[in-house]
């Protein structure tokens, strides 16, 4: 999705929803939080199954498509948050570098801060659901 | 924050005469107490801050001895210098020091005299608090650490993995000894992050919001978060150890339905979040000292706090990386590989940052940067073989040989010695207003590079030929010989670098003093004068940049001319500026708390708690806790949620903050928040075990006698009347908030009996049902279960109590609530955790 700066500069100079939305400590780790959820997702029903079965060669039924849906929904999650925090982290005003003492500046960071977490929960997140391809039971 | 209307006249700052004034007052306020003994009663953040580091210092070099020892026993094969169970103790001891007794306290005790400065307050929220958590860490630390003298050292490595260390006649007094004692210094761990977490959040100066923070800060504030949700787990572990130990619980054993990997899990949660939380300050401390030798910004603000966060979260999902050889299934092996290869990523991220500031800075040579740079480079080997050891096949081949101990050498070395020598050589400074000698420093450092090197590179070798962790000796046909020489040799050259490092520190004493800021820093705690006050900083800045000192005109002036906030002490109190959480505005001054003998004796008196269990002294124990509640009872009746003598105060600059606030803005409310934060995580551990053993059991919960329990009826009249005591408290908040006095009182008596009941309730059901604890896991969980929320209940009740006292004795008023709305925190909390427990052996049985 490459546009010209011109067209982007335009963009992000108008009003958008994603910017009324507050920033705080909290919405930063949305992503990660996102990572971790699915994380114990993915180990929590290996765990309890292969614990809860006698025989080591157990099958895991059900949860390559568990996984597949489970990662979908988060990587959506970690994408929509690092969508708002993108738009947020270009909210126009002050000159750059963005680090001054001022609101948008705080709020620029914070966003952009959010944006980088978001990219390393997407890739975090595409990690954990890669040994499904691999195993498929208890072993 | 109210616009100045009154007839206030402010004080004229360009009067000499005013400051001078001024001064004497803060002078007055902030004196140290004197007298042989009142001198350790105080609370002062620098003073604490140093008399911690050097006790951690200490550890330190007392843990490299017994290493030393280890070196020499190792020298060369068959040797008898000191005999395997000697052997056994002195590595025990060493991780176990290394890790409790140094590494996170050295970074608790750095922050507590770095924060205050860095962030230009008077001192820490709690300085009171600090104080507390020193003297539990020296008595805790001295007490672990001093067994080895008395041939009772804990023996069975320092993750203490059972059944070895859980059967009371494979392992003695030692096991206790590390349970108990290194339980109390977590307890300090814990005091110290609740107090660094609010110190950051709440007590920065007036404009330095989130984004202008010292990314020093930004670490301490990650790294303290971590801790509480790290150290708890453990906490939950050592609860259960002991039970095990001294009342036959069988938690670990398999006999009995335990399980030993049980442990392994509770341990690692908090092991592997552990060695984040000994790398980030450290790699904080660059984070500070590169700026300044690039004499520029760093580079990539927020890029440094997505590697802080992001590897705070991915370090929580490593921990089976420990336990990759106990037979796990194999996916779930690969989930933990995948999140230990995806930390790489964060922690490679801020080692970027660092070269790529330096490189486009103007860099001055100096000795905190060659430790910084070599640190650097040990570091990297470090996590180069931690990403081979992630990789399951690999791990499979290394675990429990040298190879391990070499990785994770250069991993601390390099993560946290090395940085801690880097801040050691740039903060002398600061603390002393002497420079240490460079000469000294970079001779120890190439020594201490080399040594380190000579010492553990080798070990890569001899485990990767066969050499297992910890052993006493090895046969001189495994060819491991002149690897083993090699390392001993480098381990005496490492020592005599740290050694040169000591005399350099005692050689400073007879120094001159440098110039103020003598590298020529930007960050705020350069403000500090080399003929330092104890007042901690003149006036409290009003920041608008992340350099002030470069950045902003004529600052270190206007500091030291009292132009900025809060610059006199009209009132002789101690006081600091509380501001908000994301933008720094002023929402209140604090009166801090000054010096008292009370925090030193609530730490005695909890010593003797977890010392005389130690001893199966259970009488003189208890007697101790009594102790405990009656000194932490007066320490807050005395000095806490004080109403003052007017609402509001006159920081300067026109603006006026209340002296008291409650609720979300105050930080004693955020403290209880983030002290239950911990709490609740513990207890989840707990609950973790639970549903642990019924993953591996396949008739859970078992029948039969003594097993039976604890039904449905108790747990849900517990429930019920633990709602209803968390109901009465809140409503008691509620209507005493509008005034009504009588009805909050009445509503605190309902409260205390509600919950009173609940605590018998809870303990009703697994006594009637006859729960056998020493017969099996079930009954032992659901039991522990149940006393962790009766203890909880009950100090519930104490507070219900305390708080209605404070009423009565005019001591809270509507206005004035903080004490009310901080215990209703607290049954939030306890209303989770009753539910939880309740829910959990009431009911899930019936659904198992």
């Amino acid at each position: 999705m490459t546009k010209p700066d011109s067209d982007r500069q335009l963009e992000s100079n108008r009003k958008h929803w994603a910017r009324d939305l507050k920033v705080t400590l909290w919405t930063l780790i949305i992503p990660p939080t996102i990572w971790a959820v699915h994380f114990l997702f993915c180990y929590l029903w290996v765990a309890v199954t292969c614990a809860k079965s006698s025989a080591p060669g157990t099958a895991l039924n059900g949860f390559p498509l568990a996984t597949l849906i489970a990662t979908i929904a988060a990587l959506l999650g970690i994408v929509a948050a690092g969508y708002i925090a993108r738009v947020q982290s270009e909210t126009p005003g002050d000159p750059p570098p963005h680090e001054q003492g001022t609101a948008i500046d705080r709020l620029r960071f914070l966003a952009l801060s959010t944006r980088l977490l978001a990219g390393l929960s997407f890739v975090a997140v595409i990690f954990t659901a890669l040994p499904v391809i691999i195993f498929g039971d208890c072993r | 924050m109210t616009t100045e209307s009154t007839p206030y006249v402010a004080p004229d700052q360009n009067d000499p005469a005013v400051r001078k004034g001024q001064e004497d007052r803060l002078r007055e306020v902030w004196k140290p107490p004197s007298g042989w003994f009142f001198r350790w009663t105080d609370v002062n953040n620098n003073r604490i801050g140093v008399w911690y580091t050097l006790t951690a210092f200490g550890f330190m070099l007392f843990a490299g001895v017994l290493a030393l020892i280890m070196r020499t026993q190792l020298a060369v094969p068959n040797n008898d210098l000191v005999t395997a169970n000697t052997f056994n103790q002195l590595f025990t001891l060493h991780g176990s020091m290394m890790m409790f007794l140094f590494a996170v306290p050295m970074f608790e005790a750095v922050s507590i005299i770095l924060l205050p400065q860095l962030l230009g307050a008077r001192d820490l929220p709690f300085p009171r608090l600090s104080s507390f958590g020193y003297w539990s860490f020296l008595i805790g630390g001295v007490f672990v650490s001093g067994s080895i003298f008395f041939d009772a050292a804990p023996d069975g490595g320092w993750f203490m993995y059972p059944p070895l260390t859980t059967r009371t006649d494979l392992s003695g007094l030692g096991a206790d000894i590390w349970m108990l004692g290194l339980s109390f210094i977590e307890v300090s761990s814990v005091a110290a992050a609740v107090e660094l977490i609010v110190g950051v959040l709440k007590c920065r100066p007036p404009g330095m919001r989130l984004n202008l923070m010292p990314l020093y800060a930004w670490y301490i504030l990650v790294v303290a978060v971590m801790i509480l949700f790290a150290f708890p787990p453990l906490i939950a572990g050592d609860v259960l150890f002991e039970m095990e130990r001294l009342l036959n619980w069988p938690f670990f054993n398999a006999e009995k339905g335990g399980d030993p990997l049980l442990w392994q899990h509770l341990f690692w949660i908090f092991g592997h979040p552990e060695v984040y939380i000994v790398f980030l300050p450290s790699i904080a401390l660059f984070a500070m000292l590169i700026p300044t030798f690039a004499q520029r910004h760093l580079l990539g603000y927020p890029w440094i706090v997505l590697a802080a966060v992001g590897t705070a979260f991915l370090s929580f999902g490593l921990w089976v990386h420990h336990m990759f050889t106990t037979g796990l299934p194999k996916i779930s092996l690969a989930f933990f590989a995948a999140a230990s290869e995806a930390v790489a990523i964060p922690t490679g991220v801020q080692i970027f940052v660092f070269i790529a500031t330096l490189w486009a800075g103007n860099v001055k040579k100096s000795t905190p940067l060659l430790y910084a740079s070599g640190s650097l480079a040990v570091f990297v080997i470090g996590g180069l073989t931690g990403v081979m050891v992630a990789v399951a096949p690999f791990d499979w081949q290394a675990h429990d040989t040298y190879f391990i101990v070499a990785h994770l050498h250069y991993v601390l070395i390099g993560g946290t010695l090395l940085p801690l020598f880097a801040g050691l050589y740039y903060y002398w400074p600061l603390i002393t207003g002497k420079k240490l000698s460079d000469r000294l420093g970079r001779i120890a450092f190439w020594i201490m590079f080399v040594g380190m090197n000579l010492t553990f590179f080798p070990m890569h070798l001899s485990g990767l030929l066969g050499m297992p962790r910890r052993v006493f000796t090895y046969p001189e046909e495994l060819g491991i010989g002149g690897l083993n020489l090699a390392s001993t040799i480098g381990s005496y050259m490492f020592a005599l670098g740290v050694v040169i490092v000591c005399i350099d520190l005692a050689l400073s004493p007879r120094r001159p003093k440098a110039p103020r800021n003598p590298w020529n820093a930007g960050t705020l705690e350069w403000l500090a004068h080399p003929d330092d006050e104890d007042w901690g900083i003149r006036s409290v800045p009003l920041i608008e940049s992340r350099y002030p000192i470069w950045d902003q005109k004529n600052f270190v002036q206007k500091v030291d001319e009292g132009r900025f906030f809060l610059p006199d002490a009209e009132e002789m109190r101690r006081e600091s500026i509380v501001t908000s959480v994301l933008d720094a505005r002023p929402v209140q001054v604090i009166r801090l708390g000054t010096p008292s003998v009370k925090p030193m004796m609530t730490a005695v008196a909890l010593a003797g708690v977890f010392i005389l269990t130690t001893y199966h002294l259970y009488i003189w124990s208890a007697v101790s806790g009594v102790a405990t509640l009656a000194c932490v009872l007066w320490w807050l009746w005395t000095s806490t949620a004080e109403i003052p003598e007017k609402p509001t105060k006159h920081i300067g600059h026109g603006i006026e903050v209340p002296l008291y606030t409650s609720g979300p803005s105050a930080p004693g409310w955020w403290a209880m928040f983030i002290t239950m934060m911990a709490d609740a995580t513990a207890f989840s551990g707990l609950v973790f075990g639970y549903f642990f053993f019924w993953t591996i059991h396949n008739d859970f919960p078992p029948s039969g006698v003594g097993l039976n329990g604890p039904g449905v009826f108790w747990p849900m009249v517990a429930l019920a009347l633990t709602l209803a005591g968390w109901a009465a408290t809140v409503g008691a908040r509620e209507v005493h908030r509008r005034g009504k006095v009588g009805a909050g009182r009445a509503l605190l008596v309902v409260g205390i009996v509600a919950t009173l009941a609940s605590l018998f309730a809870g303990l009703a059901g697994p006594w009637y049902s006859g729960l056998d604890p020493e017969l099996h896991v079930y009954p032992a969980i659901v039991w522990t279960l149940a006393i962790w929320t009766a203890v909880h209940a009950a100090i519930g009740v104490i507070m219900q109590g305390y708080t209605l006292a404070r009423s009565l004795a005019g001591k809270m008023t509507p206005v004035y609530d903080a004490d009310l709305r901080n215990i209703t925190v607290y049954h939030h909390f306890l209303a989770l955790t009753g539910i939880v427990t309740f829910c959990t052996i009431g009911l899930f049985p019936g659904v198992a």
